[in-house]
């Protein structure tokens, strides 16, 4: 009980800075907007070969803006040295690491949420028809990104070059992850139901956040302390 | 059992020995300062007392336990270079986070009666990144006490503190002492230290060049240690 509430905890304590701040917040959501919004300038939204690339557009922006987001997740604890007294503190490193990666996690669903309605305006598509399962392959991806992120956001704190380190780690490790959603969210946003070989893709997504959240939740001590 | 005992630590910064071959322990209820020119080894010494770095070689014990185990750190409070206070939450949010990280039955109590202790009530709903220097060191002071740790971590903590909030902080760390808790501080302000220490170890180049209780000289006069014990 004490590690959920410790978890709930470190959550509300990102999500509560991250709101008075809004740093992330506003330079993820309008890079994402930006994004979609170039891409239909590059792309005939009308034409059948941008709903084939629909659902890769779509995760391209949420796989960028999300880096801003994740990039601040550690940074943020920086300032007054504050990661130093989080990892004095008895609470246990997977519990610090779930409650950051929980906050990340909120924050990119918000994003995704709202650039969704705008990326079916922008590109002239349906994307409600199966809303249950387009929602069901958000949250798993973007758990996906976020846990990844997460850890390589905890790596490379203490280099100078985060910003530019973070994607260069984050983005080969999860192809898997991309791939998946890509194929899944086009399949969905042309109207048809996950079905036959495209459930292979949602098992990828469920094994791929599995593995990648034990393997973070075992690693991160080491991650954190060195 | 020591409350804490350093045993052979080594520290290497790349090729470059930070530590060398530290050895010393404290007894439950000492305060040890920990002395030492800049760049002796002195933080890297409380980073690894604080689990916040491992020693290369040799190993720290807390109360007979690793310190690196998360139940150890339970009974340690740390004041370090930075105040690990967050700038975009309130004083109250602050030490009520805290409370909640070391599983405190009542954090909203405890942040109150700290905020008191520290006379920071009055601006208990303030940012912290509108507060002064010494008001945020002050809640520094209450981050690290409101757990009632029975070792105290104190690197610099009377740095940027008023004579008000220096006499404030040693007022809290005679009542620790007197409750038969542990204290180590390292500092450069030498009769702040003395005043209070029962125990000194005097850090050069990484080696200990002088441990034992403090002495009537030491309290008279805060530079003999450097004159006997260090460097030329």
């Amino acid at each position: 009980m004490t590690f959920i509430r410790q978890i709930l905890t470190v959550a509300a304590k990102d999500l509560r800075s991250e709101i008075r701040t809004k740093e992330a917040i506003n330079a993820s959501l309008s890079f994402a907007l930006v994004i979609l919004l170039l891409f239909s300038f590059a792309f005939d939204p009308t034409s059948e070969t941008t709903r084939e690339i629909a659902g890769g557009l779509l995760w391209l922006a949420f796989a960028f803006a999300g880096v801003l987001i994740l990039n601040r997740s550690f940074a943020r604890e920086l300032q007054n040295d504050c990661l130093d007294m989080l990892n004095a503190s008895p609470v246990p490193a997977p519990a610090l690491f779930l409650g950051k990666a929980l906050a990340n996690y909120v924050l990119l669903v918000g994003i995704e949420a709202v650039c969704l309605p705008v990326f079916g305006v922008f590109y002239n598509v349906t994307w409600y028809t199966h809303l249950g399962q387009l929602v069901l392959v958000l949250l798993l991806a973007t758990w996906g990104i976020t846990v990844v992120g997460t850890v390589f956001s905890a790596l490379t704190v203490n280099l100078r070059l985060r910003e530019i380190m973070l994607p260069m780690l984050m983005y080969p490790v999860l192809i898997p992850c991309l791939m998946a959603a890509m194929r899944l969210s086009t399949v969905l946003i042309d109207g048809q139901p996950i079905t036959g070989d495209d459930l292979a893709w949602l098992r990828l997504l469920i094994g791929f956040d599995i593995i990648f959240t034990s393997l973070a939740v075992v690693l991160i001590d080491t991650v954190l302390i060195g | 059992m020591s409350a804490l005992a350093v045993e052979a630590v080594w520290k290497f910064y790349g090729d470059y020995p930070a530590l060398r071959d530290i050895r010393f322990s404290v007894e439950r209820g000492q305060c040890i300062a920990l002395l030492g020119r800049n760049g002796a080894g002195k933080t890297t010494l409380i980073r690894i007392l604080a689990g916040l770095s491992r020693p290369t070689k040799g190993f720290v014990r807390l109360f007979g336990r690793d310190a690196g185990e998360r139940a150890t750190r339970a009974q340690v409070g740390i004041i370090g270079h930075g105040i690990g206070i967050y700038d975009e939450l309130s004083a109250l949010e602050n030490l009520k986070l805290f409370a909640g990280l070391y599983a405190l039955p009542s954090p909203a109590r405890v942040a109150a009666e700290w905020l008191e202790r520290t006379g920071l009530d009055r601006v208990k709903d303030g940012l912290v990144r509108e507060f002064s220097r010494g008001m945020r060191q002050r809640l520094a002071v209450a981050r690290a006490f409101l757990h009632n740790p029975q070792l105290l971590l104190l690197d610099e903590p009377f740095t940027a503190l008023d004579d008000r909030a220096i006499a404030l902080l040693q007022g809290l760390l005679r009542d620790a002492l007197h409750e038969g808790r542990t204290v180590l501080m390292s500092t450069h302000q030498l009769r702040e230290a003395m005043e209070l220490a029962t125990h000194v170890a005097l850090i050069n180049r990484g080696r200990l060049a002088y441990t034992g209780e403090r002495s009537p000289e030491m309290l008279a006069d805060p530079g003999y240690l450097y004159r006997v014990h260090g460097e030329a």
